[in-house]
């Protein structure tokens, strides 16, 4: 994998010389993240993001198996035993608060994953498979993340259970018995508890699976980089560690500390009061909200409000706001210039801002009730979110005229720093 | 040929919307949509200030006791407590013993089986026990208050958006219907049985003014019992029931963020350390 002059594993250590000829698990983690991985000399700071969400996976894990451990998954008990664990178990509260926010955490830095990728155009070729597994992995989360929200069994867990599962009832004909086959009954209830509970302890092994497969599919042709232009050789790049370990050391310690913050001064900010309320089938809650990461696609689902003849608005919601996840895995083919970062090129980049907007617009809308004139705000924003993946960018590839590239990476980085001629005089960093 | 598809998709569903834009806006234009009456005249929490405010602040003993003692000889008649046992009332600053004696002189007994006769029967609470319930059931609660169900007060003020101030201004902001409402929203008159309160988010409510005089409580610590004082004490203990690790919470996180900023610091070195050589022009 990767380039001819990675640094070979060479253990000293005889027991290490024993466990590499047995097995080569030490060659693979060097050759993985370790030394024997050469990376681009240039990256910045917005790729520490995947192994910071690296790190939000392993958080999740293991507060989420802790919180197992307390947890009764029946919906006699569900919120009462989260009640206890918060009040009786030694740090239940630290291990609660954490899992909830973890969640959160763990969509801001893959989300802020994505904008790279979006921007730097990380998901053309040779990577359209890393990028096609990170959806896989973003779509797991989602499922992961929607499930989990239902565990704690508090008002919004129940009906938010409830309006999720009614978007498979808008299919025609078959929808209503997937809905019931789903639940397990015709509201959720025990049996919608009890599998969500299973599926919740499982997908996230299953995505720490498609991560090593992601990250097996990055190796091959290498990290990206801010320029959009390939190594060209070993002054390309530097050994991942101690480099590139270094740096995601310090991006851990901003991580934490911004986690640290939110979890320990206000840990109920980005949930629902609502979620402190018992699920009960009898009371439905004045607005119905998904948890912030939803919003965007909440607002899509929710933009369709005429019926398109025989289709009903409810489906078209429901298509669309499927359609604006899975338009992405068709991003490698529908954005065809050649240039890959969004700095060489000027159309793109007015039309990438105005999609960042756009986002943030619709995620506005998605948590502020259904009423005018957010309604409105979100149709014209979702039609921009639509045209710009499915139309404008297909466009722009094709007619834009790009900035002149850097020769190469290393030629990028002395501009920087002020060198171009490779005189020897030391100039400081910065 | 995925573009061909990908514009057609985008066409539709870009196309469609501006269409379901035009017809809301056409909708919006001439027919405004009527403001409400909670629109117009729900209030958000009045500001008040406790102890507890602000990323470091704790709760006040004295202020919890208080609160502990309006919930007990007022709001404890109706509304549950079932998330808080009589052994977590120590952490107000009670003594093992004190703690003893509020749970075996509390009004409800604890639900309890006759071992004669196997038959329910109640006895008197124990500091492991959780504060019994003042209704045998929801159907009981309902019948007793007019048919609405006093909620259990244990998470209220996570419950609630602004949830301390929340139930502050819920206590003190009883008040007559203002004649602008009245004249506004001539249907909207408080119906029989309901209380008016802007605090509330629909504005009625079926539980009648629980604060009402001066003195109603007599605090031992010689704190003037006003209707004010009360409701402040009580949304105090509130929080208390429902965030009860709030002090260690922040109190570790103080530790974290520290012990964060100095390894964050070292990380920052190293990183600038290591780093050193390729930053620099060649």
């Amino acid at each position: 994998m990767s380039f001819p002059w990675a640094e070979q594993y060479t253990p000293k250590n005889p027991v290490m010389v024993w466990i590499d000829e047995k097995l080569p698990l030490p060659r693979l983690a060097y050759n993985a993240v370790g030394a024997g991985y050469p990376v681009p000399r240039n990256l910045n700071y917005f790729w520490n993001f995947g192994v910071l969400a690296g790190l939000a996976l392993m958080i999740q894990i293991i507060t989420g198996v802790v919180l197992a451990m307390h947890y009764g998954a029946n919906d006699l008990v569900a919120f009462s035993t989260v009640e206890q664990t918060m009040r009786d178990v030694n740090a239940g509260w630290l291990m609660r608060y954490a899992h909830a926010n973890g969640a959160s955490f763990f969509f801001i830095v893959v989300y802020l994953h994505i904008f790279r990728g979006l921007y730097f155009g990380s998901y053309k070729a040779p990577r359209e498979m890393v990028w096609l597994l990170g959806l896989v992995i973003f779509l797991l989360m989602m499922a992961t993340a929607f499930m989990g929200y239902v565990l704690p069994w508090g008002q919004m867990s129940y009906w938010g259970a409830k309006v999720i599962t009614g978007l498979f009832g808008a299919i025609p004909v078959v929808g209503e018995p997937i809905q019931t086959w789903l639940l397990g009954g015709f509201a959720p209830g025990n049996a919608s508890l009890n599998r969500f509970f299973s599926l919740h302890f499982l997908l996230p092994f299953v995505i720490a699976g498609v991560i090593i497969l992601h990250i097996w599919a990055l190796h091959i042709p290498g990290s990206s980089n801010p320029t959009g232009v390939e190594v060209k050789g070993p002054q390309d790049t530097v050994p991942f560690h101690p480099y590139y370990t270094a740096k995601d050391g310090f991006g851990a310690g901003i991580f934490l500390i911004a986690f640290c913050t939110l979890l320990f001064f206000a840990p109920n900010f980005l949930g629902h009061p609502d979620n402190y309320i018992e699920a009960n089938p009898l009371s439905t809650p004045a607005h119905i909200v998904p948890e912030w990461y939803f919003w965007p696609f909440y607002a899509i689902l929710r933009a369709f409000t005429v019926d398109f003849f025989f289709v009903p608005a409810k489906l078209l919601g429901v298509l669309a706001m499927f359609a604006s996840i899975l338009l992405l895995f068709f991003l490698p083919w529908l954005d065809t210039s050649p240039v890959r970062s969004g700095k060489y090129r000027p159309t793109f980049n007015k039309f990438f801002w105005i999609l960042i907007l756009d986002v943030l617009i619709l995620g506005y809308c998605g948590g502020a009730p259904a009423e005018e004139p957010f309604v409105m705000i979100s149709q014209v924003a979702s039609a921009y979110y639509f045209a710009h993946f499915l139309i404008i960018l297909p466009l722009i590839s094709r007619f834009e005229k790009p900035l002149p590239l850097p020769g190469s990476i290393t030629e990028a980085v002395l501009a920087k720093y002020g060198k171009t001629d490779g005189a020897t005089v030391a100039v400081p960093a910065e | 040929m995925v573009r061909i598809g990908a514009f057609l998709v985008g066409l539709f569903f870009a196309g469609w919307l501006l269409v379901s834009f035009l017809m809301g806006a056409v909708a919006y234009v001439s027919e405004p949509p009527q403001p409400t009456v909670e629109h117009e005249f729900h209030e958000l929490p009045k500001h008040v200030s406790f102890s507890f405010d602000g990323p470091l602040g704790g709760y006040d003993k004295q202020q919890l006791q208080r609160g502990f003692q309006v919930y007990k000889e007022v709001c404890s008649a109706c509304h549950s407590l079932k998330f808080v046992a009589f052994r977590d009332l120590e952490a107000l600053g009670y003594n093992e013993a004190e703690v003893k004696a509020i749970a075996k002189q509390w009004a409800i007994k604890a639900p309890a089986v006759d071992p004669a006769t196997g038959e329910a029967s109640t006895r008197e609470p124990m500091p492991a026990d959780y504060f019994p319930k003042p209704f045998a059931n929801n159907v009981a609660a309902a019948a007793a208050n007019n048919n609405a169900i006093p909620p259990d007060l244990s998470l209220m003020t996570k419950a609630r958006h602004h949830g301390s101030a929340y139930v502050y201004s819920l206590l003190t902001g009883y008040q007559a219907q203002p004649a602008a409402l009245l004249k506004e929203f001539p249907d909207s008159k408080t119906p029989e049985g309901l209380h008016y309160n802007p605090y509330f988010a629909n504005l009625n409510l079926a539980m009648a003014p629980p604060l009402t005089a001066e003195g109603q409580v007599t605090y031992s610590d010689g704190t003037k019992p006003t209707v004010d004082q009360m409701a402040k004490d009580v949304s105090a203990f509130l929080t208390w029931t429902a965030e009860p690790k709030l002090e260690n919470r922040r109190r570790a996180g103080l530790a974290t963020i520290i012990f964060l900023l100095i390894a964050t610091g070292l990380a920052y070195m190293s990183y600038q350390n290591i780093w050193a050589e390729k930053k620099k022009a060649a």
